[in-house]
């Protein structure tokens, strides 16, 4: 049994501890909307917050995550950032496809939790693990410089 | 639990599209369907069975398995709240289809965007017409339709006023979600007449009255958000991938490595000692030609994915793997280029290519190259079988899931009218979804397992080893060009397997409409003009790729203009524009095309002054002549496909090391008169991306009959470092009389070569092999 707080509720489960945290959420918890793109920490796609920092939950065995308090796509709504970041996405018309957009933002909630004023250098630095095969980075970054400015770059 | 889990609902359109209070009466239906003449499954771009008598050739949606349906029954219902539902029968794979073709029924029915709900067809085009969607086609080939449900729907509503009014019909106007009657301002909601119009008639389509395009709430405006946008930026929205139902099991499949291999022999022992691991399965090999059937393999059934996966590491597969086991991609640019060297079936012929370069001042020649592409969908093919009771049921993110509902029915020995094909949202399709080979790898499965859900999931080096590629490239250009540089004779070589080899393993040679994208359509104002396919052999699935055979055609087509240019030291914008010559409407058929995208030629011929037009606002807009630093500059690149015109200039900058960045895109788009404005630029911006990443990054080789990359580590594709910094759309405004031209593919091909036209003007180093990777480095 390995202990897991996922969005604020604690969960005892019977997986072995190398299982990653990924298919942890999708297959046993429910949590679709953590997506899968690469399993190698190459794309982004599965990107949730491990204890407030940015992870790639396909390479994180759910040993490593227990007793940690996990945030996924699911609840970064909850936190102001998340829920500005996501007005902005929505505003802007940042998805295509959107399959890549639950890791942007997630990437980004992480990034703007830490820097509240990024410059573009530091966005590329902090989004450059995330692939979108759609396109889509030149509305993420314009969404991402929205929400600080609605956010009025305070820590 | 109840199975689909509930967030699936919004997604299924069976639900919804039986609804009881629904403006619906099907014995009265008069509407008929414009059904196509080709039954079956007709391949996506156009290929038909040779022989036998042709019926007269239809075009457009009316050319299309199963055509167009207009029937307001099919796509809309109206609930007593007022809650309007509309039908989306294509695909959301990125596009906004979901939006663009609801919004279109509801601008002509009067409806209020914000009570509108949209359901997802299942896959079922007697009813709903053609749902393969591919092609750049959804919105030209049902704007018209569309309009035709929304005004048909508000004339019932309407009628159904006037009757409860006891006033002629003519003085009731649908406004806003109500009924008005003009005389006394009074008012009914559209849901308190949702009874009384579902008992009228559908009125004949000769009858209905259509809005004049000045009078459109929603179409053009560009004021709506993506129908999908909260659901994706929360993570409910749901993609085949996500599938959940009870008691479902997951798979993965070891496929053969080698396109046409099977499976020798296998030991599972050590992967049924995986926790989690249920059951493995081995899935009969489908021999060449492909299909679209599953390549056969071993599947591992468990509790969980990451156990399937572990599972299938287990597994001890000896492959037979067939005659492509050579297959190496090294070797075989060689032998297209010994290809290209030689003369091929000649596919156009104007003047005399021969006797004008003969007696040309002076003779130039140039070779491009461009590899296998795979599609890396950001979500890997995905789908799940249930099969209970005689029924089957499919989910799964596909592109043409009637073909997905024929051929899953057809390898379980079912009706069609027993497979249910649900369609998800698609995490990227780019063509490869058309194919629903993974759908049926599903259904074998679940069959395996007692009809149990199932749910098959790709991983991403499944994705790459076992794609239906984007085809290679030879293209061998030659051109004769009088003393001021101008070319009068123009050779034009283009050697590459088609995707005809993945249905029928004889054909070597392009098919029309792989010529008739880029390589025979080009419009130039060139008296002496050869083109030449000789011929070339697929050792892979060839599959359509966004774009298609546009991208090499137009990468060797627009960079080779440019190289004209450079020789004649001319500026390349103003010898594009000579080369493609004054404004003037070219008949395909004088192209020798006599596919046109399959659309009428009468209709749509190709109009160089709009293809003049994208490339003078491209490069005004892109302030072409700017002074630019060291380093610095743009290029351009103007290619008509999907019967879109679609200029690029980009701007690059490459510093001393050879490092590439591109500050700056501007693109003009002429696809006629737009639905959906944002969603047009949308895909400019995507295409631009994925163009850069076709240049500067995509190769998929193959070694030993096997794919050499296995993620994005290998298969490499843009970033948002690398990627634009600035992507300018600007869209040529249409005329919605007139027919509209596709959106999602064509603004791909201008993007490499106008990428290797800037690199050329910044550093003198001319591309012509793709991808560009390392090729700048000092
Ligand atoms: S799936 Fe985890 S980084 Fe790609
Ligand atoms: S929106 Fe499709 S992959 Fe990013």
């Amino acid at each position: 049994m390995i202990p897991l707080e996922i969005n604020g509720k604690r969960q005892n489960i019977d997986l072995p501890g190398e299982t990653p945290l990924l298919w942890t959420l999708r297959d046993e918890l429910g949590l679709t909307g953590t997506k899968f793109g690469c399993g190698m920490a190459l794309c982004g796609a599965c990107t949730v917050h491990l204890d407030g920092q940015a992870v790639r939950s396909c390479v994180t065995p759910i040993s490593t995550a227990a007793n940690k308090k996990v945030v996924t796509i699911e609840a970064i709504g909850n936190a102001p950032v998340g829920k500005t970041l996501q007005a902005a996405w929505v505003d802007l018309g940042v998805p295509q496809c959107g399959y890549c957009q639950a890791g942007q933002i997630m990437s980004a909630a992480a990034l703007l939790a830490h820097n509240a004023k990024p410059t573009d250098a530091q966005i590329d630095e902090a989004m450059s693990g995330n692939i979108c095969r759609c396109g889509t980075y030149t509305r993420i970054r314009a969404a991402i410089k929205q929400a600080v400015a609605k956010r009025g770059g305070t820590q | 639990m109840s199975a689909p889990v509930a967030r699936t609902t919004r997604l299924d359109a069976a639900a919804s599209v039986e609804r009881p209070l629904i403006v619906a009466n099907v014995s009265r239906r008069r509407f008929l369907q414009g059904v196509s003449a080709l039954g079956g499954l007709v391949l996506a771009v156009g290929y038909r069975s040779a022989g036998g008598a042709q019926e007269a050739k239809k075009y457009g949606a009316d050319g299309m398995p199963n055509g167009w349906v207009d029937n307001p029954l099919a796509f809309v219902s109206v609930a007593v709240d007022g809650t309007v539902t509309i039908v989306c029968h294509r695909s959301e794979m990125g596009q906004g289809v979901r939006t663009g073709m609801p919004m279109i029924v509801a601008d002509e029915l009067e409806a209020d965007w914000k009570r509108v709900r949209i359901a997802q067809a299942p896959g079922d085009e007697k009813k709903f017409g053609n749902q393969d969607t591919d092609g750049s086609r959804s919105t030209r080939h049902f704007f018209e339709p569309m309009r035709r449900c929304g005004a048909a729907a508000r004339t019932m509503l309407e009628a159904a006023a006037a009757e409860r009014w006891k006033v002629p019909v003519s003085e009731v106007e649908a406004k806003n979600h109500e009924v008005v009657h003009r005389p006394t301002r009074r008012r009914l909601g559209f849901g308190s007449l949702a009874k009384a119009a579902a008992g009228r008639p559908v009125p004949a389509r000769e009858t209905l009255r259509l809005k004049d395009p000045k009078q459109f709430r929603y179409i053009g405006k560009g004021q709506l958000k993506l129908v999908d946008g909260r659901d994706i930026v929360s993570g409910k929205a749901q993609y085949g991938i996500d599938t959940r139902l009870d008691g479902m099991l997951y798979a993965v499949v070891a496929r053969p490595p080698v396109y046409g291999g099977k499976v020798a022999s296998f030991e599972a022992t050590e992967a049924l000692k995986v926790p989690g691991v249920q059951k493995v399965v081995q899935i009969e090999d489908s021999p060449p030609p492909a299909h679209f059937n599953p390549l056969g393999g071993v599947a591992v059934i468990a509790r969980n994915t990451w156990a399937a996966m572990q599972g299938r590491q287990a597994l001890k597969i000896t492959w037979d793997d067939g005659p492509n086991a050579g297959y190496d991609s090294v070797a075989f640019k060689t032998t297209l280029e010994e290809s290209a060297h030689k003369p091929g079936k000649v596919v156009r012929n104007d003047g005399d290519f021969a006797a004008a370069a003969a007696g040309a001042a002076r003779r130039l020649e140039a070779e491009y190259y461009i590899p296998h592409l795979a599609h890396a969908t950001m979500e890997a093919p995905a789908a799940t079988v249930r099969i209970t009771n005689g029924k089957c049921e499919v989910w799964g993110c596909f592109q043409s899931p009637q073909a997905a509902r024929d051929l899953v029915a057809k390898r379980l020995g079912m009706s069609a009218d027993d497979v249910i094909v649900h369609v998800t949202l698609l995490g990227g399709g780019f063509g490869r979804k058309s194919k629903p080979d993974y759908a049926i790898e599903a259904a074998v499965l679940s069959k395996a397992v007692d009809g149990k859900p199932v749910k098959v999931t790709w991983t991403r080096d499944d994705d790459l080893h076992n794609g239906y590629y984007h085809t290679v490239s030879v293209e061998h250009l030659e051109a004769g060009v009088d003393a001021r540089g101008k070319p009068v004779a123009w050779l034009h070589r283009s050697v590459a397997p088609t995707i005809i080899s993945t249905f029928n393993p004889a054909a070597k040679n392009e098919a029309p409409f792989e010529l008739g994208m880029g390589v025979i359509n080009v419009p130039f104002a060139i008296p002496n003009v050869r083109i030449e396919n000789p011929e070339a052999t697929a050792h892979t699935r060839i599959g359509w790729f966004r774009s298609v055979s546009n991208i090499p055609h137009a990468f060797a087509v627009q960079s080779f203009v440019a190289e004209l240019a450079a020789a004649a030291g001319r500026d390349p914008k103003d010898f594009l524009l000579e080369v493609i010559g004054p404004a003037r409407q070219v008949s395909p058929e004088m192209l020798s095309d006599t596919w046109n995208h399959g659309e009428s030629p009468e209709r749509y011929p190709v109009d160089t002054g709009r293809l003049r037009r994208v490339a003078e606002v491209a490069a005004r807009e892109a302030g072409w002549g700017k002074t630019l630093p060291k380093g610095r500059a743009l290029g351009i690149a103007a290619h008509y496909s999907f019967v879109s015109y679609i200029a690029a200039v980009v701007e690059v900058a490459v510093d001393d090391k050879g490092m590439l960045t591109i500050p700056r895109v501007d693109m003009a788009v002429d696809c006629g008169a737009c639905v959906n404005p944002d969603r047009v630029r949308a895909q400019m911006e995507g295409a631009c991306v994925m163009g850069v990443g076709i240049a500067t990054l995509g190769e998929i080789s193959f070694k030993g009959g096997r794919v050499e990359q296995d993620n994005f580590n290998s298969y490499q594709v843009t970033r948002m470092a690398e990627a634009p910094r600035d992507i300018r759309v600007h869209i040529i405004p249409g005329d919605y009389r007139k027919p509209m031209g596709g959106v999602g593919e064509p603004g791909v091909p201008p993007i490499p070569p106008a990428l290797c036209n800037a690199i050329f003007a910044a550093t003198g180093k001319r591309i012509r092999r793709l991808p560009i990777r390392d090729q700048l480095k000092a």
